[in-house]
């Protein structure tokens, strides 16, 4: 298989593959969830559930500044990391034109030199996430496998993306052709991951908001 | 299985809804739990950390309601429930874990860590794996009507010796009475306080009221140990008493984790919605205070702080009440840095306080305690629990610190316009 090739399969059968797994995986997660439903609360409320609900699947993207003070690596690692990353999947032209196949719609992307300057800070947050979760003594105490491969499946999106836009290492098809086979693999696994939180956590912030917000508690 | 484990498994499935699926697939492991739990950062010791406190059940919803976990599980790669891990875990889920609701404010992901360890300790005693301390509490409290055994002869001793000393009445099954008052066990033998303050507030608010001969207790050792039949149990005994009195409020005391108990937990526990409003005292109070009907003279000039309760504060939404309060009688009321509902917790609740085991433990969390009172440095120290009250003074007295600590209720009621100076 030539390198062209290559490049073929994981943009054409494969990619359908992947997209499958992703599409059908984040299905049955979310099933698996919401079947086992919520006993109805008979408690009267204090105030509405639902819009405390909503409000705190967003402002928890914000620490309480105790934590914030308390643990300062892993919430400004936490965040540049994010934000790169999302920045860089989500605002890069030819991302967006891949996703405009998929999705049937586009939006406009960012200059290429932000994008570069993006996936660099993903990356160093990335490693210094790494190093945190080696050496704070609780992350190391909980981290097992289910940790460190998911750390493994988002960098190397990032690292061969990052070769592919530099033409570093190897010939342009052949890169990029890793480039996609590394997202593939991402998507694949990622719904039997702790990658998962990308979705979950917006459900799990929406129910801990309602449960807090019934008794008049912000959260 | 044995059928230990089997009965704990069963419990923990029963317990696990699709909010507990959510949190668990959320956890991306950050150990932003710990930096907001007193017992990890007290100790230093990893094993504390809040979503650690969870792994029994964890397992069981891995194995039980993933893909990958009924995959594994058949193949038997699963990592099982066991009755030593159960038993291993019994420090972790009890004498380490006051559900004081901190690790749920805190997580990125929003996990309601705190919620789940209500959940998991289902499982735990119905392996039999919970604190000798709090299975105690519960029988007694099952059998005798208190967990700490105080019967209904020594509320009448204590009812005996307020209208003795008074000259008031208290009143006593008093059908069609407005409010229904509770006490817990610790107000009734320590704390005798709160009962005449409640006794002269509500005279002079003119509001009436009464106590129940065979539901005068508030405190429900079931939700802390975790068995809804106990816990749902004790729970009726308040509202058949409430219903045949035809009270229209039933109030919770000054204690935190009964208002837990009967506000939120309450009405599911019997599964029905009560056909009375359930009130904490500071809410009663509050509203007494907006009417006009409680109005107090004179302040404490002490510089003065607030503990907060955290089952009446961070899980239980009186916030605002003790504030408001605290503002009619306090010249120089100093807040802590932490406060509402990011307070730290006194380091007893949940049932800590009655585990014996834990005794240590809980002395050594109060030091996140003291460190928020050593900043502040107040001259007295208010709250509005009787079991934060007991753990504060343990806790001071301990390590050489001499604050007095008060009630709020009572301290209202020593402020109190008489009706005569009120109208007047
Ligand atoms: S803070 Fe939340 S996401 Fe982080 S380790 Fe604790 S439970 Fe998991
Ligand atoms: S509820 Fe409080 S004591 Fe329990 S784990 Fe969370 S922070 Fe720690």
């Amino acid at each position: 298989m030539t390198a062209v090739d290559f490049l073929a399969f994981t943009r054409g059968p494969l990619f359908d593959v992947a997209l499958i797994i992703f599409i059908a995986g984040l299905a049955i997660r979310f099933v698996e969830i919401l079947v086992l439903g919520r006993r109805r609360d008979f408690s009267e409320p204090r105030r509405g559930g639902f819009g405390s609900g909503l409000r705190t699947m967003f402002s928890r993207t914000l620490p309480e500044t105790g934590t914030m003070k308390r643990a300062p690596t892993t919430v400004v690692a936490g965040w540049v990391f994010h934000i790169g990353f999302l920045v860089t999947l989500l605002l890069f032209v030819p991302h967006i034109e891949m996703f405009q196949a998929v999705l049937g719609f586009g939006w406009p992307g960012l200059p290429t030199p932000i994008i570069d300057f993006a996936g660099i800070l993903a990356m160093v947050a990335m490693v210094v996430v790494l190093i945190n979760r080696l050496r704070n003594p609780v992350m190391r105490f909980l981290s097992g496998f289910g940790d460190y491969l998911p750390w493994l499946l988002t960098f190397l999106p990032l690292i061969t993306g990052w070769l592919v836009f530099h033409r570093l290492l190897l010939p342009y098809p052949a890169m990029l052709g890793l480039h996609i086979l590394s997202v593939e693999l991402l998507m694949i696994l990622f719904p039997f991951t702790k990658l998962m939180h990308t979705f979950t956590a917006f459900l799990a912030r929406y129910y801990t908001g309602a449960a807090f917000g019934r008794k008049g508690v912000q959260s | 299985m044995s059928a230990n484990v089997e009965r704990a498994v069963n419990a923990f499935k029963e317990q696990i809804d699709a909010s507990t699926a959510a949190f668990f697939s959320s956890c991306v492991h950050c150990g932003l739990c710990a930096e907001a739990c007193l017992f990890y950062l007290e100790t230093g010791d990893p094993k504390y950390t809040p979503i650690h406190k969870l792994e029994p059940l964890r397992r069981v919803w891995w194995s039980s309601y993933t893909l990958f976990g009924r995959l594994a599980s058949l193949i038997g790669l699963a990592p099982k429930v066991t009755d030593d891990l159960l038993k291993d875990w019994k420090e972790l889920v009890y004498d380490s874990c006051s559900m004081c609701g901190r690790c749920s404010m805190v997580c990125p992901v929003g996990n309601d860590i705190t919620g789940m360890i209500r959940k998991e300790r289902e499982g735990m005693i119905a392996a039999g794996h919970a604190p000798d301390g709090l299975k105690g509490a519960s029988s007694r409290a099952i059998k005798i009507g208190s967990p700490m055994g105080v019967t209904l002869k020594a509320v009448k001793a204590q009812i005996g010796h307020l209208e003795a000393d008074t000259g008031m009445t208290i009143p006593v099954n008093v059908e069609g009475a407005e409010y229904l008052v509770l006490m817990s066990s610790m107000e009734i033998m320590n704390y005798p306080e709160y009962l005449e303050a409640i006794a002269r507030i509500f005279e002079a608010a003119g509001a009436s009221w009464t106590i129940a001969s065979d539901a005068f207790e508030a405190t429900n050792s079931g939700i802390q140990i975790g068995a809804s039949d106990i816990a749902r149990e004790l729970v009726m005994r308040i509202v058949a008493a409430a219903e045949r009195l035809k009270v229209k409020t039933v109030i919770s005391p000054e204690c935190g984790h009964a208002y837990t108990a009967l506000r939120w937990e309450g009405p599911n526990l019997i599964g029905r919605p009560f056909p009375f409003k359930a009130r904490h005292i500071l809410e009663v109070l509050d509203e007494f205070r907006a009417d006009g009907r409680l109005q107090t003279e004179g302040f404490e000039e002490d510089r003065l702080t607030f503990h907060d309760p955290c089952q009446i504060v961070r899980r239980g939404g009186v916030i605002d009440e003790p504030r408001r309060l605290i503002d009619m009688v306090a010249k120089d009321f100093v807040e802590m840095d932490d406060n509402g509902r990011y307070n730290w917790c006194c380091g007893a609740g949940g049932g800590v306080s009655a585990i014996e085991e834990a005794h240590d433990l809980k002395l050594t969390a109060f030091l996140k305690k003291k460190k928020q009172l050593d900043a502040v440095k107040p001259e007295k120290l208010m709250t509005a629990c009787a079991n934060c009250r007991i753990q504060l003074e343990e806790g001071m007295e301990e390590t050489g610190m001499d604050i007095p600590v008060i009630g709020l209720t009572e301290t209202l009621a020593e402020h109190l316009k008489t009706p005569e100076t009120a109208k007047g």
